[in-house]
């Protein structure tokens, strides 16, 4: 009994240590920051998991298994929160995917991200122009200046 | 026979916390926007996480679970301190860029 605990401890770290060094050399070699959170969250369910589990099955029932429970627990529940946290503030800081990939909205590289700033900057102003302007990606500087335009209006108005 | 199986793989899995760890720090040092290298900081907080746990295994002192436990909080509210001063340029004393911002950005609303 005792050993088949201590074969399924090692096959459970086996298993562990090919998800973290899968997941480290996805977060080393991926292109983009939203596809290397993806190796990231490979490490820390996957890697993290199993090397826990294996843990947990050497130590068998005593304290330590149970503190080691309250880790995976623990870091079960975070991680994604921390994961998703980092997309969701580099999407708010218009961090874009790679140019050619299918959520980008950028077709190349060429294009700064400077100019859309300030258009985003301007359709704050006025709701109907940021429509306009993320239905039409195309005549951006046209609905730029139509909204400079607009704002200027509106506060003059 | 099989406990010394299970003792070979744990020396086995911290060193391959090791090498992923040298990953992590390279990404961390390359990386080109910020959140690359938030998130391999992240990933090295939870590579620490398992090698503490390991390293106590592999000495017979499961004590240091305990410290393991003590980095998993700090890493995750560590990573969410970061991000808090990266959205809003503030920790939340009510000093900072995002009062300044309020102020340019006060006339848009009308």
């Amino acid at each position: 009994m005792d050993s088949l605990f201590f074969i399924l401890s090692g096959i459970s770290l086996a298993i562990g240590v090919v998800a973290l060094l899968i997941g480290s050399l996805g977060l080393l070699r991926l292109p983009d920051v939203y596809s290397r959170i993806h190796a990231v969250g490979m490490i820390d369910t996957a890697g993290a998991g199993f090397i826990l589990l294996g843990m947990l099955f050497y130590a068998g029932f005593s304290i330590a298994s149970v503190k080691l429970a309250a880790i995976g627990i623990f870091l079960f529940f975070t991680s994604p929160i921390a994961t998703d946290a980092v997309a969701l503030v580099a999407h708010q800081n218009g961090v874009d995917p790679t140019p050619g990939t299918k959520l980008s909205i950028k077709p190349t590289k060429g294009a700064t991200r400077k100019p859309k700033a300030k258009a985003a900057k301007t359709a704050k102003a006025s709701p109907k122009a940021k429509a306009k302007a993320s239905v039409k990606a195309s005549v951006k500087a046209k609905a730029k200046t139509k909204a400079k335009a607009s704002g200027k209006g509106k506060s003059s108005s | 026979m099989a406990e010394n199986f299970a003792s070979v793989m744990m020396v086995v899995a911290i060193v391959a916390c090791c090498i992923s760890m040298l990953m992590a720090i390279i990404r961390a040092g390359l990386g080109k926007t910020a959140f690359d290298r938030l998130l391999a900081v992240n990933a090295v907080g939870t590579v620490i996480i398992i090698g503490i746990a390991l390293h106590g295994f592999i000495l017979g002192r499961p004590e240091f679970i305990d410290i393991s436990i003590l980095y998993a909080v700090i890493n995750f509210i560590g990573t969410f301190a970061v991000l808090k001063l990266f959205s809003t340029g503030t920790l939340g004393d009510g000093k900072g860029r995002a009062k300044a911002n309020a102020g340019i950005g006060g006339g848009e609303e009308e």
